[in-house]
């Protein structure tokens, strides 16, 4: 008898301080300032510092952008602010008084939200119950008080103009929608400095220019926003200031005002970077990919593909650019061997390859960069020479059909180690020590250094670090200028844009123009990704 | 090297530990030594277990060959286990690959009549090969129907052992003027040799020969991980399926080919102990053996050394187990307990870390299976 009353206590007590925290920024119009600062911050882990005597302060009312490399320390460093790590040296402070978080619930209490890059969500709940998961508003006898919730997330909702259904389910929102179920919780939790991390890496780009409608509707009211990011062109297009971290020290500040792309690429690697694709204009031989009709039908049975024709020459770099989810994927597994088709026909250097397994495939001059290097391009659990022979173990080279010949596949290891810049101190070292960028050179040295006709590449770059995209993107233009056939599917359209001689943009499964990349522009592009059609004149281009 | 030494010191702190439990458990359960409140007697009862536990599994020649006699069926099974986690599948029917192989080799051990060294060879490959047949029936329901191998492995479990009592009923089996499920004995001939056979009249040392064919089955498991093409699918596949398949493996065929594996260490456990350890078949032929193999493959971390080194301490708490339950008062269950504690303690690594203050951020996980949405 005692407890539950106890508990019904405690819980009302928080709704009130809930409510109360509501009424009054509803009143004030913005919460009150706060300032908060990062002395000289140092974490180690065995073997690398990860941050070094970091300095960093955020105020409410700016955003502040964090840029760095993978394995710069970003997400150590939020992790130190969150409570989750605690620091070896130095302290945060908040409004100039130091402040200790031992837990992730100081860090809350002290008006800190995080949004983090993987959401923290129970995908069959309804976005109430999973903003108030954790702080729920109970009736009597502890009963959950769904309405009380209902219409917490409806105000909060409605004065941040997020736009939310109280009642949906989690799983059936897009991701961006989900992105701001994250940011209502964060917000009823009283937050007034906000991190986001790496939050528009899942994004459609018309979901990122919302994301950042609704950063600027936080700064209207009076938040602070912390922007971890790897993409240059959003630090400043949203940020107040900009943090460039390296190798986990502050390597520098830029104003987004006056700051180039360039320069900070340069404070982040080190070094000059080279931002756009230096090529030479395509010389396309003999059809080496052919692709007739081609339709697939998954499982639920929708046509994912839809009677897509195209060739890809010799010697060319054919881009497919299109939003996430409009038959790519499905595309590339089919082209590989890994997915039945349901009609067409697909040859490669004139043999019929159309229902070839992927061994087959393989060894008929099929390069293939998988979409997700960790789940389907690496053994990560492998060291990094397992991984270098992984599809070519079985060649003569590697196999007598019985034993491997280790010996062999460490010397051709240590070889494109060397030649493909893989950043390593031993190849015999698990492929999941690398950073991304190194993992993915592991992949693009694993593929192109083999005997092939088509490199098939998907999503070549993506979430690595600048100076790797740089190098792949040489590798690959290297490739095409050897007479090797060259197809990218990328939802970067940057990306597509820069690589590619040859655009074709998919739509719902089919693919609805074919441009020429130097002759349209990244705007035209995008309407045909998004299923329109650009004015006449524009179109008379493609 | 530093991998290996770094297993054996969780494995060791795991044992500390649990037998740190362990004495706590004797104590509590020591009802007169409570009731009077004297500790010494207490603590005398817990020494004088842990020092004929001891003593039963390491002290003399009798107890080593006790020792050596519990790891042989553990070790084989073990071997059966950790080579289908390295698939990345969980083989839970070394009870029933152990019932088969144990029949086949039964078979050959007293349908033919050669000499020693042809029957024993034989009779340990027909187990293998009995074993195989078995676990690769679990391993082609997986990769044709995608049956769970969870599932499938626990009823072939009870498939093979209604089919071996069924078969100890059979007049091909069954022992002249016995009414039970009891297979006549085979021939000395397809006896596998007693270890300590040249000690003359000690016939208490029952160590047999399906040690060493148990040292050198993890021999061959070693191989065939880090040597052999075959080995590394099964790794690359058991890490992960999917860059396995993109890398152009067939998958599906590895599944088989690791249950064919599983199967035939298994079916060699039957078969050890049918021709070294029994030389007769009965339905309690597999025993619980079986099912600890499980926990000595995941104290192992599924490796070679890692399996040999906790078959050795399984077998070694089962002998010393029963010379601490004829000397003290303390039962042979503690034993059951003091197995569970050390799992435990593996599988949670922390907690070991915290007990013993052992700073170090990584912890080696070892390799086991995928879970069900493989």
């Amino acid at each position: 008898m005692f407890l539950p009353r106890v508990r019904d206590g405690l819980v009302n007590f928080l709704i009130e301080r809930l409510a109360s925290s509501l009424f009054s920024a509803t009143h004030c119009g913005v919460d009150p300032k706060m300032k908060l600062e990062l002395r000289g911050i140092t974490k180690r882990f065995p073997g690398v510092v990860a941050n070094d005597d970091v300095n960093l302060s955020i105020s409410t009312g700016e955003v502040l952008a964090l840029v760095g490399e993978n394995g710069a320390g970003k997400s150590t460093l939020m992790n130190v602010l969150y409570g989750l790590y605690k620091a070896d040296e130095g302290e945060i402070l908040i409004d100039d008084s130091a402040v200790r978080f031992t837990s992730p619930a100081d860090a809350i209490s002290a008006g800190i939200g995080m949004v983090h890059q993987h959401f923290m969500l129970v995908p069959v709940f309804t976005v109430a119950e999973n903003v108030v998961l954790g702080i729920e508003p109970t009736k009597r006898f502890g009963a959950l008080d769904i309405d009380k919730a209902r219409q917490l997330v409806r105000e909060v909702s409605d004065r941040y103009n997020l736009d939310l259904d109280p009642d949906a389910i989690v799983e059936d929102l897009p991701v961006g929608v989900r992105q701001r179920v994250e940011i209502v919780k964060v917000l009823m939790r009283d937050a007034k400095i906000v991190v986001f991390d790496e939050p528009t890496a899942v994004l459609t780009p018309s979901e990122i220019i919302e994301f950042f409608s609704i950063v600027r509707t936080l700064i209207a009211a009076g938040k602070g926003v912390v922007f971890i990011t790897h993409k240059l062109k959003e630090a400043l297009t949203i940020a107040d200031r900009i943090n460039v971290l390296r190798r986990g020290k502050v390597a520098g500040a830029a104003d987004p005002k006056t700051a180039t792309e360039a320069q900070i690429a340069e404070m982040m690697v080190g070094r000059a970077v080279q931002l756009t694709v230096n090529k030479k204009p395509a010389t396309p031989g003999d059809a080496v990919l052919n692709v007739q009709n081609l339709s697939v039908v998954d499982p639920d049975g929708r046509k994912v593909v839809d009677d897509i024709s195209f060739v890809v020459h010799a010697g060319e770099i054919v881009g497919v650019a299109g939003v996430q989810g409009n038959g790519q994927t499905e595309l590339v597994e089919t082209l590989s061997g890994l997915r039945r088709l349901n009609s067409g026909q697909i040859t490669l250097d004139g043999k019929d390859v159309t229902h070839s397994s992927p061994r087959d495939l393989h060894t008929s001059g099929m390069g293939h960069i998988p979409e997700d290097r960790q789940l389907q391009g690496l053994v990560t659990g492998m060291s990094i020479t397992e991984n270098l022979v992984l599809t070519r173990y079985h060649d003569g080279m590697f196999s007598d059909g019985v034993k491997m010949k280790w010996p062999k596949a460490k010397e051709i290891a240590k070889e494109l180690v060397a030649n493909y810049d893989i950043r390593t101190s031993d190849p015999e070292q698990l492929a999941s020590t690398l950073s991304g960028g190194n993992q993915q050179k592991v992949i693009v040295a694993r593929e192109l250094s083999r005997d092939i006709r088509l490199v098939l590449a998907a999503q070549p770059t993506r979430g690595i670090d600048v100076g790797s995209i740089e190098y792949i993107h040489e590798q690959i233009v290297k490739e095409r200028d050897s007479g090797t056939a060259v197809l990218i599917v990328s939802t970067e359209l940057d990306e597509v844009m820069a690589l590619s001689d040859r655009v074709l943009v998919m739509y719902r499964g089919k693919i609805v123009a074919e441009l020429d990349p130097k002759k349209v522009s990244h705007m035209d592009v995008g309407l045909y990704m998004a299923g329109s059609r650009p004015t006449e004149s524009a179109g008379a281009k493609s | 090297m530093k991998d290996l030494l770094k297993s054996l010191r969780y494995t060791l702190l795991a044992l500390v530990a649990s037998l740190l439990v362990g004495a706590i458990i004797i104590v509590i359960t020591d009802v007169d030594a409570l009731k009077s409140g004297d500790f010494g007697k207490a603590f005398s009862t817990v020494f004088n277990a842990y020092k004929s536990l001891f003593q039963g599994s390491f002290w003399g020649v009798r107890s080593i060959s006790n020792t050596i006699a519990g790891t042989t069926p553990l070790l084989l099974s073990g071997l059966a286990v950790s080579i289908a986690f390295k698939g990345g599948l969980f083989n839970i029917g070394a009870t029933g690959q152990m019932l088969a192989g144990g029949m086949t080799s039964l078979w050959v051990g007293f349908a033919f009549d050669g000499p020693g060294w042809l029957q024993v060879p034989l009779a340990v490959a027909a187990g293998a090969i009995g074993g195989a047949i078995f676990g690769g029936i679990a391993g082609l329901l997986k990769a044709r129907t995608g049956a769970h191998e969870v599932i499938t492995t626990i009823m072939l479990n009870s498939i093979a052992s209604f089919l071996v009592l069924w078969l100890l009923k059979t007049t091909l089996f069954q022992r002249e003027g016995r009414p039970d499920p009891i297979s006549k004995p085979i021939s000395e001939a397809s006896r596998l040799p007693r270890l300590f056979g040249f000690l003359d009249g000690r016939v208490d040392l029952v160590a047999h020969a399906g040690f060493i064919v148990a040292l050198l089955a993890t021999l061959f498991y070693w191989w065939l991980l880090k040597r052999t093409t075959v080995g590394f699918e099964l790794r690359a596949t058991g890490l992960n399926s999917d860059a396995a398949k993109y890398a152009g493996m067939k998958t599906k065929s590895l599944m088989v080919i690791a249950m064919l594996f599983a199967g035939g260490f298994a079916g060699m456990a039957g078969a050890t102990e049918v021709l070294g350890t029994y030389g007769y078949a009965s339905t309690s032929l597999a025993g619980n053996i079986g099912f600890d193999a499980i926990a000595v493959a995941l104290l192992g971390q599924s490796s070679p050394i890692g399996t040999l080194v906790s078959a050795l301490l399984f077998g070694a708490l089962q002998a010393g187990g029963r010379s601490m339950q004829a000397n003290t008062d303390v039962p042979v269950d503690l034993i059951i307990v003091l197995r569970a504690l050390i799992v435990m303690f593996v599988a949670a690594p922390l907690l070991v870390k915290a007990m013993f203050r052992v700073k170090s951020q990584v912890v080696s996980q070892g390799q086991t299976f995928r879970g069900w949405g493989g």
